[in-house]
């Protein structure tokens, strides 16, 4: 297998985006990648995108992308792993580099999830269709009850719930591409409305438009297009339980520890060499149950070390310094290629006031569903 | 010139408050009063309907004008709740005040601004000189599906406006409207609720149309915001006028007259128009009003009023719409307001 590099980046900006169609997102974040790469040439595209067919009526994405970028003819196919799309996306590009099979790819995010359709019914067809939402449970309240597990196994609280919520926001309105740039104090997320105890609105991540694309390229070729490529060290990619009643302790998310054990081996690294890194919080409760699956806190102390400050930047290693899910926004198929593009920046000091000084080797974790698939990878400044 | 002869409005006596509402499908009543200030809307009566309130706010307008109702040759009605699909609410609205025969008739749809339509069009064909007065009203028995966010807002009321060349309450000193294609609340025929897709009806659709409508009104008439001694937007909520108000560069001290909403309710078709009402129940002789309606699909239209001499006499030969806010009220339970909404089904 070969060594490869992302070469450059593309991305809109997240939020309620009325002015731009599916198609708008996409070639807006993969024409800017393409200029930052200096190349009009591409060998394949994947196209990560949760429900286009649901959001907006629109499937066969991979044509439809390639032809609105000017590339027809290019081998174009939409990868879908629920809301861990995009960072399957990136995966799937990485393999085909390191295969030697294509030298450059694009791979990419979109989701439009502001047209109109009932964005939470949505969102509950990538959980089990038959043991959970035809019993009427949704997303959110899924992941309340992963909260209570936690609770109950680790003593966690809402305040260290909150503490998630207002460090990504913190970190998010230092980010110009973030949906929310705007910070909310400890009070106002546990005055928020109630959505499924003990999970309240500022717990949750918003419905976001947005697209995000990397050009991913063969390590020996990356000078041709930039300055700083930056290694994918190692990528993983694990299944759990599908339901979150068939999982041996819902308050830890098996499928995240897999794939990142699998990076981690890759990558031959261990979780203390982690400098930043980008985690998939759709919900509060998710940063703290990922941090651990991760093993960059002792399992348990995710929201402990949250409220000491462990986790924002200055801290022992910054997590979500984007503003994450929470704060930089969730169309979900774009978020595991905005995650990856967030630690390229920080790898390549363009980070800005999200620096995190010196940062050489970081790591982002993508989800979809409950945790039922989760993808890692792990970059490295070269 | 052209102008406000008469003016009056309605609004039924029965009310049910956010927490009844809010009571009834287990929301926090506090996040409805604090998000949307909300706290109580009017419901129309068993036998209240656009026609009705058009022709208690009409009387009243024609009272103020103290003009023979025969000598208004022009008539609309602006509302999303008519009550026939096909058949007019103006010919019986008409009848009841004494118009007519001879008077053009029309009823207006255009969401939540038809009743700055219907003033827009009376005050054209006044101005025009093709009749020598003409009548626009806004009125609704708002829908709102149940546990819709809108049940909280939906209410009932109306104001009607006279226009004629002389003697008149108030002029009309501009106007300017500005319309475009953004479906962001709709209600297909048949339907028995209107839809919104969350909040693309804000930001895109109110806000856009609110402050571009009011920017080319002051623009237009050469006024600035602080000339203004009173103005009133189209109130969905409590916020929306507000926000708008502020961003436009308007106080509260200007807003707080017209803005109704808290305790009313959005009457649709009837919201700004009964706000204006509210304004001119206490106007001075000389003061610039501003109204900017919003009608979803999506338009604004604005005027720029001056209140006259005549003003303050003529007021006191109508009630007052606080008077009807303030006045006497009926509170319901929900169960009474779903059998007045006519949302439990029952036998023939």
């Amino acid at each position: 297998m070969r060594e490869v590099a992302i070469v450059a980046a593309g991305m809109t900006r997240f939020g309620e985006l009325w002015q731009s169609s599916l198609r708008d997102l996409f070639v807006e974040a993969a024409s800017e990648a393409l200029r930052n790469a200096g190349t009009d040439r591409l060998d394949a595209i994947y196209v990560g995108n949760m429900s286009g067919g649901q959001f907006v009526g629109q499937e066969h994405l991979g044509p439809l992308m390639a032809d609105h970028l000017g590339m027809a003819g290019v081998a174009s196919t939409r990868v879908e792993s629920a809301c861990a799309s995009g960072g399957v996306a990136l995966r799937t590009a990485v393999l085909e580099v390191a295969s030697g099979m294509s030298d450059l790819v694009l791979a990419a995010g979109v989701e439009k999830m502001n047209d109109g359709v009932d964005v939470t019914n949505v969102l509950a067809t990538a959980a089990d269709q038959e043991t959970e939402v035809y019993h009427g449970i949704t997303f959110p309240g899924l992941y309340a009850m992963i909260a209570r597990a936690h609770m109950k196994a680790y003593g966690t609280t809402e305040e260290d719930l909150a503490a998630v919520s207002v460090k990504n926001h913190r970190h998010g309105a230092l980010n110009p591409k973030a949906q929310f740039q705007t910070e909310v104090t400890p009070e106002q997320v546990m005055q928020s409305s109630m959505v499924a105890e003990p999970l309240r609105l500022l717990h949750c991540s918003p419905v976001s438009d947005g697209a995000a694309a990397v050009l991913v390229c063969s390590l020996e070729r990356a000078r041709e297009f930039t300055d700083k490529p930056v290694k994918i060290r190692g990528s993983g990619l694990a299944t759990a339980s599908m339901a979150l009643a068939d999982r041996p302790d819902p308050a830890f998310l098996d499928a995240v520890s897999l794939a990142a054990s699998r990076a981690y081996k890759a990558a031959g690294i261990g979780p203390a060499d982690v400098q930043v890194a980008e985690v998939h919080d759709c919900f509060t409760i998710a940063e703290l149950c990922a941090i651990e699956a991760l093993c960059l806190t002792e399992r348990g102390a995710a929201g402990e070390a949250t409220r000491a400050g462990e986790t924002a930047l200055g801290g022992r290693v910054p997590i979500n310094t984007s503003g994450g899910l929470k704060s930089k926004g969730h169309p979900v198929g774009a978020t595991g290629v905005a995650q990856a593009i967030e630690i390229v920046e920080q790898l390549r000091g363009e980070a800005g006031d999200r620096q995190v000084e010196g940062a050489s080797l970081g790591l982002c974790q993508n989800m979809g569903g409950s945790g039922a698939s989760s993808v890692v990878h792990i970059l490295e400044r070269v | 010139m052209a102008g406000i002869v008469g003016y009056g409005a309605f609004v039924p006596r029965n009310r049910i408050t956010s927490e009844e509402i809010a009571r009834q499908w287990g929301k926090d009543p506090e996040s409805i009063r604090r998000g949307l200030l909300l706290e109580e809307k009017s419901v129309p009566g068993i036998d209240e309907d656009t026609i009705t309130i058009s022709v208690a706010a009409g009387r009243a307008a024609l009272e103020r004008a103290g003009v023979n109702p025969q000598r208004v040759g022009a008539l609309y009605i602006g509302s999303e709740s008519h009550p026939y699909a096909v058949k007019p609410s103006g010919t019986v609205v008409a009848e009841a005040l004494g118009i007519g025969p001879e008077v053009h008739i029309a009823d207006l749809e255009f969401a939540c601004k038809a009743g700055t339509e219907a003033m827009f069009v009376a005050f054209g064909l006044v101005e025009s000189g093709r009749v020598e007065y003409a009548m626009g009203i806004g009125a609704d028995t708002s829908q709102g599906a149940p546990n819709d966010a809108l049940e909280f807002s939906a209410s009932a009321g109306g104001a009607a406006f006279l226009f004629g060349g002389t003697n008149l309450l108030t002029e009309v000193l501009e106007t300017y409207s500005y319309t475009s294609d953004t479906p962001d609340f709709w209600r297909r025929e048949g339907e028995f609720y209107p839809r919104h897709s969350g909040r693309f009806t804000g930001e895109p659709a109110y806000f856009k149309h609110v402050t571009a409508a009011t920017r080319g009104i002051l623009e237009r008439s050469g006024l600035r915001p602080q000339d203004f001694r009173y103005v009133v937007f189209h109130m969905p909520n409590g916020k929306f006028p507000l926000s708008v108000g502020k961003q436009l560069g308007f106080t509260k001290e200007q807003l707080e007259v017209g803005w109704v909403v808290p305790t009313m309710g959005n009457t649709y078709s009837g919201s700004s128009p009964t706000g204006l009402a509210a304004i001119l129940d206490v106007a001075a002789p000389g003061d610039l009003v501003l109204i900017t309606s919003f009608g979803s699909g999506a338009g604004s239209d604005s005027f720029v009023l001056r209140a006259t001499e005549l003003l303050p006499e003529r007021r006191s030969r109508a009630p007052t719409v606080r008077s009807m806010l303030e006045g006497r009220r009926r509170y319901l339970t929900y169960g009474e307001y779903a059998k007045y909404r006519e949302k439990i089904l029952v036998n023939d």
